[in-house]
C-alpha cells in the first residue's frame, strides 16, 4: 500500500468509533467590531510597534513620502504605485537598495497590522522585504477594524504579507528587538479621503 | 550540530539535573514571567477571547473527526495550484523525501524556516547523513544550533540561553558557520541580533532551496500560512527557487475563513502580541513570485495514532503557541530539556506518549507524570485542549501497560491504604497508631511546611521513591474522629 493510502486508511480506522457529527462553530465573535475612530486606533497600534505614522492628504502625499525616505537614495516603486516618484519598479540585485515604496490591500485597526496581497502597486514579495526600509501607503476607507474583517475581505488565491511593525524577534530573553532580517524602519502612511 | 533527545533519562531524573542549574532557573523565571504578563495583558484586550476559544476548538475537531476528507481536499487544491504532494508515514520517510528533492537539484545547502515538524522528524541529522547542511534562520534556532546544543522551548528554543551565553556562542561559533561575528561584539540583544542578521543573510541570497513547516493548511484553498517575527521565514518562503514544507496532517483547517479564529488566538497566546511582525499566506505557485517549484510533505508520524485516542484526540488541536509552557509551575523549574523531545511542557507531556505510544520506552512513560495537574495549561490553551485530563488519561494508560512482573511498590502501598479506609474498626486503629508515631516524629520533622506543619524528612525505602521529590507532612496527633468524640474541643 502506498503512503497515501495507508495514512488515509489509518485516518478512518481511528476514527472508526468516533461520533463524526458536525460540531456548532460559534461566529459571534464575527459581529466584534472595533468602536469608535478606526484610523485613530489603527495609528495608535501601528506606533505601539515602534513604526513611524504619517497622515496626509492626497495633494501631500508625494511630500510625505519623501519625508519618510529621508536620505535613502536607491528606491524602488513597484509598477502600478499611484504617484510618480523617483525609483525603479524591480531589480535583481534587491540587496543594493535602501527603500522600498508600497501600497498595500488593507489595514486592520485593532492589531495595527498592514496587508500587502502583492497587486498593483505592491510588487513581488521580495521586493518589500529585502530593502532596511519599507514605506507604506493606504487610503483611508482600506483600514477595517479587525481581523475577521480583513480575512473576510481578502483574496486566498494571492500571496498575502500580512505586516505588524518592522522587523522583531523576542528570543534573547524575551525582549522585543526590532531588526532582524526584513525592513528595520517601517513607515506606514494614511491618505486622508479628498 | 548533532546533539540529539536520543537516549534521553526519564523526567524525574532529567528533572533533578535541571533544577540543580541556579542559572537555567534564574534564565526560566525571568522569561516565563515575562511572556506570560505580556500574555495576560494582550489576552484581556479582546472580549470575545472565550467565544474565540470554543470557535478555535470545534473548527480543529470538526476538521480532525474528517480528516481523511479535508486531506483529500487538500491534496488537490495544492496540486491545482501547481504543488506537488508527497505522503509521508515516518519521520524517515518524509527525511527521505526532503533529501531525494535536494538531491534532484544538485544543492548541498538548504535554509530552513523555524519548524516544530521538521525538528520532530530529526530532518537536519537526516540531511546531514546525506553530505546536505541545513541552517536554521531563526534567531533563537541559531543560537541552538551554533551552540551544539538543543531547543528547551516551542516558541523561543534558547529560553535556556541569557544574552551573554548568547554572545560567546556567536563569538565562538559564527566563524565556522559563515560570515563571523563582529569583533566587539556586546551583549546587548540589539547587537545579537544585527550580527545574526548579517550572519545570515548571505546565505538567504545565495540558497536555492528552502524547507518550511507550515501553521495551517487550508484544505478549500490550498493556502499554508506560516507566522512568524523576524522576517526570515519570509525570505527562505520568496527568495530559493525551489520550497519544501512539511507539514503534519492535523495542520488542516477547513477554509481560509476560518483563519480568522486562528490569526487572533495564535500571536496573542504564543509571544503575547496583537500580531506577530509578519504572517506569510500563500496559495501553490505565484507566477513570478517566490518559488517556483513547490512541494508538500503530509507527514503522519503518529498522529493518526494519536488520532485513534478517543480522550487523546483533543491534543491534535494544538496550535503550537506555548501558551501552556509558559504557566506551568513544573516546566517553569525544570525547563525544556527535561522532557527529552521537541515537544517540552505540558503538551510535550501529553503529545509525546500519545504520538509514540506507551509501554514502549521508560522515558515516553514517564512524562505524562511530569505534571502537578494544577490546570494553568488548560486555562490557557487557545484551543482548549483539556491537558489535565488528558495526562490522567494516559497515566491510566501507562499502568495498564504495566500490569504484568511484580507490583510496584506504590500498588502495594494503595492496596493496602484501600484496605485500612474501607472498615471503620481498621482505620480507627490506624489512626492511633499514626497518633503515636506523630509524636515521635513531631520531634523529628525537620522541615517545616508553609502554613506551620511540620514534614518528614527523607524516609528509608520503599518509602523514600515517595519523598525523593515529595513532601510528607507528619501525621497529626490526634484524629478528626478521636477530636469529634471528644466534643470537638482541642
Amino acid at each position: 500500500m502506498s503512503a497515501r493510502d495507508e495514512i488515509l486508511s489509518a485516518v478512518r480506522v481511528a476514527l472508526r468509533d468516533a461520533d463524526r457529527s458536525e460540531l456548532d462553530v460559534p461566529r459571534d465573535y464575527r459581529s466584534a467590531h472595533a468602536s469608535g475612530d478606526i484610523v485613530a486606533l489603527f495609528e495608535e497600534r501601528v506606533v505601539d510597534y515602534r513604526a513611524s505614522f504619517a497622515r496626509c492628504t492626497p495633494d501631500d502625499l508625494v511630500s510625505t513620502i519623501r519625508a519618510a525616505l529621508g536620505s535613502a537614495s536607491k528606491i524602488l516603486v513597484p509598477q502600478g504605485f499611484p504617484v510618480e516618484l523617483d525609483g525603479v519598479p524591480d531589480a535583481d540585485d534587491l540587496d543594493s537598495y535602501d527603500a522600498v515604496v508600497t501600497t498595500a490591500a488593507l489595514g486592520i485597526a485593532t492589531t495595527g497590522t498592514i496587508v500587502l496581497d502583492h497587486g498593483p502597486g505592491q510588487g513581488r514579495r521580495a521586493l518589500s522585504l529585502v530593502p532596511d526600509v519599507h514605506v507604506c501607503v493606504l487610503w483611508e476607507n482600506q483600514i477595517v477594524g479587525g481581523v475577521a474583517q480583513a480575512v473576510a475581505r481578502l483574496d486566498p488565491a494571492r500571496p498575502q504579507t500580512w505586516i505588524s511593525g518592522p522587523s522583531a524577534t523576542s528570543d534573547i530573553e524575551l525582549n522585543r528587538v526590532e531588526g532582524v532580517h526584513g525592513p528595520r524602519k517601517l513607515h506606514v502612511i494614511v491618505v486622508n479621503e479628498g | 550540530m548533532s546533539a540529539t533527545f536520543v537516549g534521553m533519562p526519564a523526567f524525574p531524573v532529567a528533572a533533578r539535573e535541571a533544577l540543580a542549574d541556579s542559572q537555567l532557573r534564574r534564565n526560566l523565571e525571568h522569561a516565563t514571567h515575562t511572556i506570560r504578563a505580556k500574555r495576560a495583558a494582550v489576552v484581556g484586550e479582546v472580549d470575545e477571547w472565550e467565544e474565540l476559544r470554543l470557535a478555535g476548538a470545534a473548527i480543529k475537531d470538526n476538521t480532525l473527526l474528517h480528516l481523511d476528507e479535508y486531506l483529500l481536499q487538500l491534496e488537490e487544491s495544492l496540486q491545482a495550484r501547481g504543488v506537488t504532494v508527497h505522503w509521508a508515514r515516518d519521520a524517515r520517510e518524509a527525511c527521505d523525501v526532503v533529501a531525494r528533492i535536494a538531491q534532484t537539484h544538485g544543492v548541498d545547502e538548504i535554509v530552513k524556516v523555524k519548524s516544530m515538524v521538521t525538528q520532530e522528524i530529526g530532518l537536519n541529522e537526516a540531511l546531514a547523513a546525506q553530505g546536505i547542511v541545513a541552517w536554521e534562520t531563526d534567531l533563537a534556532e541559531l543560537i541552538v544550533q551554533l551552540g551544539d546544543d538543543l531547543p528547551s522551548h516551542i516558541l523561543v528554543p534558547a529560553i535556556h540561553r541569557n544574552r551573554a551565553e548568547i554572545r560567546e556562542i556567536f563569538r565562538r561559533r559564527m566563524a565556522a558557520a559563515g560570515r563571523p561575528a563582529p569583533e566587539n561584539l556586546s551583549d546587548e540583544p540589539a547587537e545579537l541580533a544585527a550580527a545574526a542578521r548579517l550572519h545570515l543573510r548571505e546565505k538567504f541570497l545565495r540558497a536555492k532551496m528552502a524547507v518550511s513547516g507550515a501553521n495551517f493548511a487550508v484544505a478549500e484553498s490550498g493556502t499554508l500560512v506560516v507566522v512568524e517575527s523576524e522576517g526570515n521565514g519570509r525570505m527562505c518562503l520568496t527568495l530559493p527557487e525551489v520550497l519544501v514544507s512539511v507539514v503534519g496532517i492535523e495542520k488542516v483547517v477547513p477554509t481560509f475563513a476560518d483563519l480568522d479564529v486562528f490569526l487572533q488566538l495564535l500571536p496573542r497566546s504564543s509571544t503575547g502580541e496583537r500580531m506577530n511582525p509578519y504572517t506569510s499566506t500563500w496559495t501553490g505557485i505565484a507566477p513570478g513570485d517566490g518559488p517556483q517549484e513547490m512541494h508538500v510533505v503530509l507527514l503522519d508520524n503518529g498522529r493518526t495514532r494519536a488520532l485513534a485516542d478517543d480522550v487523546g484526540r483533543q491534543a491534535l488541536r494544538c496550535i503550537r503557541c506555548s501558551a501552556c509552557l509558559n504557566v506551568c509551575p513544573v516546566y517553569e523549574r525544570t525547563g525544556g530539556h527535561a522532557y527529552g523531545s521537541v515537544y517540552p511542557g505540558p503538551i510535550g507531556a501529553i503529545l509525546n506518549p500519545l504520538l509514540k505510544g506507551v509501554g514502549v520506552d521508560e522515558q515516553t512513560d514517564s512524562l505524562p507524570y511530569a505534571s502537578s495537574l494544577c490546570g494553568a495549561c488548560f486555562d490557557a490553551c487557545p484551543v482548549r485542549i483539556d491537558i489535565p485530563e488528558v495526562l490522567v488519561h494516559l497515566r491510566t494508560k501507562v499502568v495498564d501497560a504495566h500490569r504484568e512482573g511484580p507490583p510496584k511498590a506504590e500498588a502495594v502501598a494503595m492496596k493496602s491504604a484501600s484496605w485500612v479506609l474501607s472498615d471503620a474498626r481498621r482505620l480507627g486503629f490506624a489512626e492511633r497508631g499514626l497518633g503515636v508515631a506523630s509524636k515521635v516524629l513531631d520531634r523529628v520533622g525537620r522541615r517545616v511546611l508553609p502554613g506551620g506543619r511540620r514534614a518528614l524528612g527523607r524516609l528509608p525505602w520503599p518509602g523514600s521513591l515517595w519523598t525523593n521529590a515529595r513532601d510528607v507532612p507528619a501525621p497529626p496527633a490526634e484524629s478528626f474522629r478521636a477530636w469529634w468524640r471528644k466534643g470537638g474541643r482541642p
